[in-house]
């Protein structure tokens, strides 16, 4: 016990006097946690529009007024034929051009309907999808808007008609920083857990006292609890500041407990902490090490669910998923945030990720070895 | 009982291509409160050795021990009676020159306070910078700490691998004023370095290349087994000098020495005068030769020639 005691409080020396590691625990979460959030937004804003008009009339200009004030688009080109249009998306300067045909009021008012037109640029998917989509519903509700104006309906409907109400739960005003920032923070208590850790043991290697350690009677265990537990608590430290920055930055309160979040977040911890082990016994150098380890979070970050949905994946992706202990955390964060999960509903991640916790652990002590062949 | 024992002891290291024989069949034995110098050049496999008796190598084949314990099978106890050195300095860098002394205290289980008769002597020196970080001591005093931390936990055995390489001659010669002293406390010291001027301060030296022992003697011993006469030759062209020498059938060997070249021939009559004759032909002007006493280093290149 004196040991354990005396090898953490090593340790804890160390890492103080680190400025470098100091300096990156505390600024890597401020920049993550207040830049990324802002700027990683789902939401598509800015669509550049481009606009074809042959008609020039109230009714084409009021359709296209009605697009800029919806605030999703931006009016970047007015071309007088299409193909000056698509020389616009060319160009990049927009993304979609409507274009009005000639006689659009004629044909609108005389014939009671009319036809526009929509190219949209698909490089960017998502941009497309989600624009065209705007786009449709605005000129749906313009649609709606001519309606009403020439037919008086009657007080009750003659058709029946379906109405669509809809309210959003746990995330009412669809806020995405309240579904972003808990994530953030997984990926960051990740990173300090699998890398720092991973680090620190292969630079006493680099350094040559390992070897002094090696023959010394100190115990395995020991040796490895003295390494774990400054991490242990740093990246709890570096969740602890997280969570005031979700709080006095975004007004993110969590819906659940904070307890809930610690107990989860600690035995998440002890199994990154667990990979991060594993990464070092196998690793000769730092550069080894943070590179294998940047590869592993990298690939655990992207197919967490983190960005992209994991229920949009592929099946083979989601089978992935299940293997991934950064899936777990992310969704146990936004459960407890968002819906006030408590530690009953989390049951089963928690299994999961006692499991994780074992198999790294063992495989990363069955690993080391103080002697070699 | 002997201190350590090693019997055989064969390690190979395998790479892709090729295999490095590090070992081939090392025996010898160290008695009790000895000073064993380990002399031979870089490569010769002087740490795979020492890794071997300090429990951290596993050895291909061949059986060690030490202060009576087998390396394999009770390296618990060895390690609670070694104290081991490495060649590289390796303690923390960022620790301050106490808090190193106090850590390695700690993991071999015992308090500066405990053992401190052991290391007064070599701690005093370094005791004004005790709150210095180790990374920023001079060379020999890094050395000295080093000692210290190796010696911190009374150990019975010590393994001190190149402790002399990179360090000035006053610090080196203080460094083996020091293990005399130990020596006295009636630790076992075992000792590599690649500097044969050193062997002379051992009680025994073993010479090994490239795996394999030389000889195991005294350092008398060694010389004694030195029978040939050596001279030393020297002229204003020293290197066409030893070219024209060893172009010479009847000369064994011929290396540089310092100022001159030592010469051994394959037979020993009249070399003298072989020699001023070979100078007279050659036209070398300043011309010297000697008769010398062969030293350590001489019977390490006759050695490695056989």
């Amino acid at each position: 016990m004196r040991m354990l005691k005396f090898l953490l409080q090593k340790e804890l020396r160390q890492i103080i006097r680190d400025p470098a590691i100091i300096r990156i625990l505390f600024i890597m979460p401020m920049v993550q946690l207040l830049i990324l959030p802002l700027a990683a937004d789902y939401e598509i804003k800015n669509i550049n529009l481009g606009v074809v008009d042959h008609d020039h009339t109230e009714y084409s200009r009021k359709l296209v007024n009605k697009v800029i004030a919806s605030g999703y688009f931006r009016l970047k080109d007015d071309s007088p034929t299409f193909n000056q249009g698509l020389k616009a998306i060319e160009l990049d300067k927009t993304d979609l051009i409507l274009e009005i045909p000639a006689q659009f009021e004629r044909s609108l008012i005389k014939e009671n309907q009319a036809s526009l037109f929509i190219a949209v640029d698909a490089i960017n998917g998502v941009k497309a999808g989600l624009g065209g989509a705007y786009l449709q519903s605005i000129i749906q509700d313009y649609n709606q808007d001519v309606r009403v104006q020439w037919i008086q309906y009657p007080r009750y409907n003659p058709q029946p008609t379906i109405q669509v109400t809809y309210s959003d739960w746990y995330n009412p005003n669809m806020n995405y920083r309240v579904f972003m920032v808990p994530g953030i923070l997984v990926m960051l208590v990740t990173m300090i857990g699998s890398s720092f850790a991973s680090n620190n043991i292969v630079r006493e290697k680099e350094m040559g006292t390992i070897e002094q350690i090696n023959v010394s009677p100190i115990k395995k265990y020991q040796f490895i609890l003295g390494k774990l537990i400054p991490f242990w608590m740093l990246a709890l430290t570096v969740l602890t500041m997280g969570l005031a920055i979700a709080r006095l930055v975004y007004g993110i309160v969590p819906l659940g407990s904070y307890f809930t979040i610690y107990v989860f977040a600690g035995i998440y911890l002890v199994a990154i902490l667990g990979l991060g082990l594993l990464l070092s016994t196998y690793a000769q150098t730092q550069q080894q090490s943070m590179l294998v380890s940047f590869f592993v979070t990298m690939i655990f970050n992207l197919l967490s669910g983190l960005y992209t949905p994991i229920e949009s994946m592929p099946g083979w992706a989601q089978m992935i998923t299940k293997f991934n202990p950064v899936s777990y955390f992310i969704e146990v964060m936004r459960m407890v945030m968002l819906k006030g999960s408590g530690l009953g509903d989390i049951k089963f991640q928690m299994l999961a990720m006692l499991g994780f916790a074992v198999f790294f652990n063992g495989w990363a002590i069955l690993n080391y070895r103080k002697r070699s062949g | 009982m002997k201190a350590v024992v090693v019997e055989n002891v064969i390690k190979t290291y395998k790479t892709k291509k090729d295999v490095v024989e590090a070992l081939k069949g090392v025996s010898f034995s160290v008695d009790k409160g000895e000073i064993f110098g380990i002399i031979g050049p870089d490569g010769a496999g002087k740490t795979s050795l020492f890794r071997i008796l300090t429990t951290v190598l596993l050895a291909d084949s061949g059986s060690a021990s030490v202060d009576g314990f087998d390396v394999v099978k009770d390296y618990k106890q060895i390690r609670h009676r070694i104290g081991y050195m490495p060649g590289k300095f390796s303690l923390y860098q960022d620790l301050s020159v106490q808090e190193n002394l106090e850590f390695f205290a700690t993991i071999f289980d015992t308090t500066i306070a405990e053992n401190y008769d052991l290391v007064k002597e070599i701690y005093q020196q370094i005791e004004p910078f005790k709150d210095r970080k180790a990374g920023q001591l001079s060379g020999g005093m890094k050395q000295k700490l080093a000692l210290c931390c190796a010696l911190i936990h009374k150990p019975s055995v010590l393994f001190l691998d190149e402790p002399t390489t990179g360090v000035d001659a006053v610090s080196r010669k203080e460094f083996w004023e020091m293990l005399h002293k130990l020596k006295l406390q009636g630790i076992t010291i075992l000792v590599s370095t690649a500097y044969m001027d050193e062997a002379g301060l051992c009680d025994r030296v073993a010479l090994i290349q490239k795996g394999q022992l030389l000889s195991v003697d005294t350092t008398k011993g060694v010389i004694s087994q030195f029978k040939k006469p050596l001279w030393a030759v020297k002229a204003s062209e020293m290197f066409r000098l030893m070219n024209a020498i060893k172009d010479d059938p009847l000369v064994e060997s011929c290396y540089p020495f310092g100022q001159y070249h030592h010469v051994v021939f394959k037979t020993g009559s009249d070399n003298k005068t072989h020699l001023e004759q070979l100078a007279k032909q050659g036209n070398f002007k300043d011309f010297e030769v000697q008769a010398i006493e062969p030293d350590i280093e001489d019977c390490f290149m006759a050695l490695m020639k056989e």
